[in-house]
Formats: C-alpha cells, structure tokens, sequence
C-alpha cells in the first residue's frame, strides 16, 4: 500500500471540497473493498477522506418513498423494519451478500461503488483495461467463467459483484448525490454504465460527487418477492448468476412485475421487457419460462461461461416461483 | 481538515529498534521490524522532518503517524498510527494481543474478527486510523480472570476446533451472532456464521457450541 494523506471529513460540504482538485483522492466509508484493492495496489489513492461521521445514516419514510441514507449499513438496512414492511426484497438481495461481518462494516453508498471482483483486474501483473486502460482485457479470451453474458464490449467483460443493487435497480429506485454545484437526483439503472470503450468508469458518479442517498418509491412489491442467489457455494460468495423478482398480485394473475439478474453485466441488469410479458398473465411456470426466455435475448457466452446461458433463464423461472408462492 | 501529523520515533530508539533486528533478538521482534523494512522499501515519498533526524525520508515515512484513542478490551488506549495499519496489526503488533488472528488479511477467511462498538467487524479491513473513541473488544476481553466466557467454554466442551487457528475469529462471530438474532436455528447458524472459514471442518461441532449458548440464554 503506497502512502495516503488521511483526513476526516463531518459534513457533505467539507467531504466535497476534500476532493476538490485531487483526482487521486477517495472517500473512505466501510473501507471493506477499498482497503483490500489499496493491500493489492490494485486502487492507489494519494487521499482518503473519512467520511464515516457525515450524519447520512438514517433510514426514513417520507413524501411516498422510502430514504435510505448513503452510510447506513448493510446489515442495518437488512434488518430495519421500514426496509422489511416496504422492501423486503432489498433485505434478502442484502443478506445473500458477503458475511455478516462485512455487512456491519459496508454501507449502501460503499456498496454501489464496489469494484469488479474479476480476476483481471486484481492481478497487477495482467492486463486490464479497467484497471490499466490500454492494457487490453485478459478475461475476453481467458479465464471468463465468473463474466459478463450481456452488454460487454471487446474492451471488457467484468461484471458488477453487488447483490444490493440488483434489488435496488428492479425497485426503480433512485440516487441523490451531491456535488460541488448541489444535489441531483439519477434513476439507479443510469448509476452504473456498460464497459463500452472506457471500462475504467464503473458508474456515472462525478469525481467530485458524494452519495448522499437512495430513494425507493412506494410500490406494490411487499408480498412477492424473491432473490435468488447461485454461486459456488452456500453462501459467502460472489454469484455466478442471481435474479430479484418482484411481482404485484391481483389474485393468481400479475398486474406487475420486476426483475433484474446479478453476475451478468457490467452493470445491475434491469429486464423490462420480460417484465412487460408477465403483466395480465397468470403465475404460471409456463408464463414464467416465456419471461425467462425472453429475458435471455441477446445473451452472449464466452470460452468458459456458456452454462450461464442455461442457468440464466432456469434462476429466473426459479426465483418467479419463489415470488410467486408456488415452491 | 488536515490530519494533526506527528513523528513520534526519535532517532534513538529507532537504531536501538535496527539493532535488536541486527542481534535477531526474538522472532517476534524480527518479524516486526522486517514488516517496518518491507513497508519502506514499497513506500516512497516525501516526509517532513526528514532531514531534522538526519534520516532518509524513506525510513521517516514509516514512522508518520496520527494520534488515535481508543478503547480496547475495556483499556483506554492513546496510540500513534500510520494511516496505512489495520486495526489488525496494531492489536497485534502495537499492543501485543496477538489472540485476533491474520489468516488472509484480505477480508476472505474471518480469523480476525473483532468487536467494535459491540458489532463483529473485520480488524484486517479496518483502517486503525479509523477508530478513533471506538470500543474495541477481542478473544482476549471475553473472559473474566480465570472465568471463561460461555462461548469459550462451549467451544471447549463441543471441540469446536481442531488446529484453533480460526477459533479467536469463531468465537467473536458466534457471540455476535447470537446477540443479532441470528441464531434461531441451525440453517440461521450456517448463514450468519459462513463470514468464518474454518479449514479443519469443526463446522458440526461451532454450531452445536454456538447453539448451546444460544440456548442457555447468555448474552454476550
């Protein structure tokens, strides 16, 4: 780990101009990522700036949607009772990911902000575009079992590791941050972004923006939810391919529905035109596989990761069930 | 707001330190000072003061540090840490409770979970620069004098270890485990506890340990 100026910041105000005119600067919050990328060099940062006494850890119910301060925990929001009444889905997507040690450390801003876990870009001595752009992307012709089947480009196939943000992305929420020139608010699907030719930017975050918040608005998703999470182990460990489904009832017949997989893209994968097919059907295996097959249009395999081709659509069928009360 | 830097190494008593690794005094003493050299030689950069203590500013750079206080193990403590150390190592290495283990040191395995405010965290992904006034309880906190703490004691009764390298970390976890809530049953037991890898497999025997205290009702 290289040398870094340390400095704490207790305000939104002062953690912005911490940053100002130092592109080489990061907040610091759980650290449970960063600080493991800094061990490896794999992240260099000549300043971290702490801003762990910055008061945005509440979690409150206001105007029709549901707050959830950028520095509360993971665990924290996993077992809020709001969290549990209104978005139960959120709780599960939480609880599949990491260990409970790291979700009492990780916040929701931390979360989203996470980096790949593709090996690539870990290992300083291959080449990574994201890491290193220019370098070339090792995984697109090496060993890709853990990576993207949509939505990659020839310059990189990682995919984002967060379960948190799968659910957040189907629950339509959206993210506040601040900047130097004040708020602004940006639909949770636009947060991340596609590798495309510049894979060395995860989201659209400004250098010198702050997340101050997510907001969930209200919605009908409080009975039928599911996440569904496969990976190599029970538990502890990055998905191979993990679906949130959320569906509002009227009776056995869907009058809405969400979902989105993890460990796919680069980015939460948002699959509104499966959604749009569910609508007005009833809660059948048969309607569920149609969804699932629509789903997994434009799905692109690599060497080593074609069986999330079959295991994409069948963690989807799975997880409508699931949601749907029918296993 | 710029952190209050301070040297507090002053030349004598780091030579005395390179000597003692010169005359290999202890193992533990070695192994300190060369993780000090290794940090130098991957720590380049300029340091104030360099030039007062007549040393190379590499060798300075390991010895800038920030005025933390903390409690540990209900002690206060005043220490100066280098930005860089994990709460981890300066337990370890600092305080000399070497009880909270390094396994990975990559946030993987769980050996060195600790308390914090009463929240299991891991100590090798915490900055120590970043506990300022926080409460940190470890394996070696738990028992009272010669008493064990029940959960050391189930451990103990339900062999839950075998080679006990993980078993600092098993214990901090499973004490917070149960006093989340998270203990209702053997299925909440493996998921809340899988954050702790144990290589030998005691797995059967951490949870039959965990559900005993759980069931005696004890609290933390």
């Amino acid at each position: 780990m290289i040398q870094f100026q340390f400095e704490r910041a207790s305000t939104v105000k002062v953690a912005i101009e911490a940053l100002a005119n130092n592109a080489n600067a990061k907040f610091i919050a759980g650290g449970t990522n960063l600080v493991d990328l800094m061990k490896r060099n794999v992240m260099a940062p000549t300043k971290l700036v702490d801003i762990n006494t910055v008061p945005l850890k509440d979690i409150q119910q206001q105007n029709g949607k549901t707050i959830i301060g950028a520095l509360a925990l993971n665990s924290q929001v996993a077992d809020d009772k709001l969290i549990l009444e209104k978005h139960p889905l959120l709780s599960k997507a939480l609880n599949a990911g990491a260990s409970a040690q790291i979700r009492n450390m990780a916040t929701v801003g931390g979360n989203m902000m996470q980096r790949t876990r593709c090996s690539y870009f870990y290992d300083t001595a291959l080449p990574c575009n994201k890491r290193q752009p220019g370098t070339g992307c090792g995984a697109l012709e090496g060993l890709n079992r853990m990576h993207a089947i949509f939505g990659t480009s020839e310059q990189c196939i990682a995919v984002h590791p967060s379960d948190m943000c799968v659910a957040l992305v189907a629950l339509d929420a959206n993210v506040v941050v601040a900047g130097p020139k004040g708020e602004r608010r940006i639909p949770f699907e636009e947060f991340h972004r596609l590798p495309g030719s510049q894979p060395e930017k995860d989201n659209t975050l400004q250098n010198n923006e702050l997340i101050i918040s997510v907001e969930i608005p209200d919605n009908g998703f409080s009975k039928n939810t599911h996440y569904f999470k496969v990976r190599d182990r029970a538990s502890y460990a990055f998905a191979l391919v993990s679906v949130a489904a959320a569906l509002n009832m009227d009776g056995k017949v869907i009058k809405e529905a969400r979902l989105a997989m993890g460990g796919v893209a680069h980015k939460p994968w948002r699959l509104k035109e499966a959604e749009k097919s569910l609508v007005g059907k009833p809660a059948t295996e048969e309607t569920f596989k149609q969804a699932a097959e629509i789903a997994m249009q434009g799905a692109k395999a690599y060497k080593y990761n074609a069986f999330k081709l079959k295991l994409g659509p069948n963690v989807i069928v799975e997880a409508l069930k699931n949601a749907a009360g029918l296993v | 707001m710029p952190s209050n830097t301070v040297i507090t190494m002053d030349k004598n008593k780091l030579r005395d330190q390179l000597k003692k690794e010169e005359n290999h005094e202890s193992r533990r003493d070695f192994l300190k000072t060369s993780s000090i050299l290794t940090a130098i030689a991957v720590a380049p950069g300029a340091v104030a003061k360099a030039a007062e203590y007549n040393l190379g500013e590499k060798i300075n750079a390991a010895f800038e540090t920030t005025p933390v206080s903390l409690t540990v193990n209900g002690v206060k403590k005043q220490l100066a840490i280098e930005p860089r150390s994990t709460l981890l190592d300066v337990l370890r290495e600092q305080l000399d409770l070497t009880g909270t283990k390094k396994g990975c040191d990559y946030g993987q395995c769980g050996a060195c979970t600790v308390h914090v405010n009463g929240q299991r965290v891991l100590s090798c992904l915490s900055l120590a620069v970043m506990q300022e006034g926080k409460q940190v309880t470890t394996i070696e906190g738990l028992a009272k004098g010669d008493e064990l703490h029940p959960m050391q004691q189930a451990f103990i009764k339900h062999d839950g270890f075998q080679c006990g390298y993980c078993t600092p970390g098993q214990i901090m976890s499973g004490i917070a485990c149960i006093n989340e809530g998270h203990a209702e049953s053997k299925e909440d037991i493996k998921e809340f506890m899988s954050g702790n890898i144990c290589r030998c497999g005691a797995y059967p025997n951490i949870i039959k340990a965990i559900q005993e205290v759980k069931n005696g009702g004890q609290k933390s």
